[in-house]
């Protein structure tokens, strides 16, 4: 298939396709753990914390995704130089675009787990934590043996759609020259002046990364079920 | 930055018009081209599903900047075909490569927001429809399709909001929109914080007025439901 002919340059994208999945990976954890302390926060958290969970996530539904990257990466250092300059420091300092990506896409899908979370903790029926203390299990014994097992199953449905989101995401980080799969589509047709063949390229492979997601997104939320009769939600 | 402010405050205002002109022209053209995706994802002939289908999995599953490049680079590769048949003037330009894409993705996605809607029409409004005697297509111009676009108001909404961050990205294929000022303005003076922080807040404040004016369309689009919420809905938060 001539349209599809890479050059040779097929490697370059298998390089930046294992760093996309990396930076996704790395910023899902980052989400899930931002995520779980907010709606943590949210659920239980004083007056004045939750105030600030929700200013949070206001923020990050606002800001386009692109604007808060270059805020991150572009912004946080300078402002830190100049902060710096003011109490009479010469400070230089500069971030790595995989730690600027990283530390961004956390921020905004930390955000939207953190809804998630919420949700899905609404969700467990009262019952079950009235049970749990009836049994005489701790606050944190029941937590991790009744209630967290049962978040995850809620959550997973909202957790995946997150996951899809947040790999198509990382393709911005491209524009702070991370060498992911967009960058280096971007190299090879620059190199090769076919374009159109590496982007058609670059969005075939985003689409087989969908369908995996899919697939160990319906295995995942089948184990999460297990041991409810007609329990996939 | 009270200076930064007076100095660069046109030009942010400026780009916000365009950020503005470019969202809407992409919302319009794209719930024009959703409308008939959305029917068609509904057939039950496989071959008028399928295609629907195929673009909605396309351009969801596919990075909205990916797109933009397939279409404003990589329309390069087929120059000679594209001056052959006099679209090339078209595709070489930002704004035209812009509008394209924005479109074609929103349209994917309004198309699923759509068919939630259509899917959600009472069975018993469209069997009330054919007892009058109404056709296929008096029914849908005069019953379901009404009826789902009022439904699908609030989730619309949230595909606007997205709408005018996507526009963002337009910046990265020179189109002057609040993120192209902010990022010249940026580079130019290595005013890097006041400028993307400036952006930020006029996102900010697009967005959260826009919100503001779809609460207004939405109370108005169920005004006939009279003021009394069914009783266990919660209103705002949650």
């Amino acid at each position: 298939m001539p349209l599809l002919d890479l050059k040779g340059y097929g490697w370059l994208l298998w390089e930046g396709v294992q760093l996309t999945v990396i930076v996704s990976l790395a910023s899902l954890a980052g989400a899930i753990i931002v995520g779980l302390l907010a709606a943590l926060v949210k659920l239980q958290g004083s007056r004045c914390q939750r105030i600030a969970v929700d200013a949070y996530t206001s923020v990050v539904r606002g800001v386009p995704e692109l604007v808060m990257l270059l805020l991150v990466y572009y912004g946080v250092p300078t402002l830190i130089q100049d902060a710096a300059a003011a109490l009479g420091h010469a400070v230089v300092l500069s971030i790595n675009p995989f730690a600027a990506g990283i530390a961004t896409i956390t921020f905004i899908y930390g955000a939207f787990a953190c809804e998630v979370f919420r949700a899905a903790y609404l969700n467990v029926p009262a019952g079950q934590h009235e049970a749990a203390a009836v049994l005489g299990l701790r606050r944190a014994t029941a937590l991790r043996l009744v209630i967290l097992p049962q978040v995850l199953r809620y959550a997973l449905p909202g957790l995946g759609n997150l996951w899809m989101v947040l790999v198509k995401a990382t393709a911005l980080i491209s524009i702070i020259q991370l060498p992911e799969l967009m960058r280096n589509a971007d190299i090879a047709a620059r190199a090769t002046r076919m374009p159109f063949t590496f982007f058609l390229a670059s969005c075939l492979i985003y689409l087989g990364i969908t369908l995996v997601s899919m697939w160990t997104q319906s295995r995942a939320e089948a184990w999460a079920s297990r041991g409810i009769v007609g329990g996939r939600l | 930055m009270p200076t930064f402010l007076s100095d660069h405050l046109h030009l942010f205002v400026q780009g916000a018009v365009i950020t503005l002109q470019y969202t809407a022209a992409s919302c319009v053209i794209g719930s024009i081209l959703a409308l008939p995706l959305a029917l068609m994802r509904l057939s039950r002939r496989p071959w008028t599903q399928w295609p629907a289908t195929a673009y909605v999995f396309f351009f969801r599953g596919t990075p909205l900047l990916a797109q933009i490049f397939l279409i404003y680079y990589g329309s390069g590769q087929f120059r000679p075909e594209l001056e052959a048949i006099g679209l090339w003037q078209f595709f070489r330009e930002p704004w035209f490569c812009a509008i394209l894409a924005l479109s074609l993705n929103t349209a994917a996605y309004s198309a699923e927001i759509f068919r939630g809607a259509l899917q959600a029409v009472p069975r018993g409004e469209i069997e009330a429809a054919m007892a009058l005697g109404m056709s296929r297509l008096q029914r849908l111009r005069l019953i379901v399709v009404p009826r789902a676009l009022r439904a699908a108001w609030p989730a619309y909404t949230n595909e606007v909001v997205y709408q005018i961050q996507a526009t963002s990205l337009l910046s990265i294929i020179t189109v002057m929109d609040i993120t192209g000022v902010a990022r010249v303005i940026a580079s130019r003076n290595f005013d890097f914080y006041e400028a993307f922080g400036t952006a930020a807040i006029f996102y900010l404040v697009i967005v959260y007025l826009f919100l503001l004016f779809a609460r207004r369309v939405e109370a108005r689009l169920q005004a006939h439901l009279g003021p009394a919420r069914p009783v266990g809905s919660r209103i705002g938060g949650h």
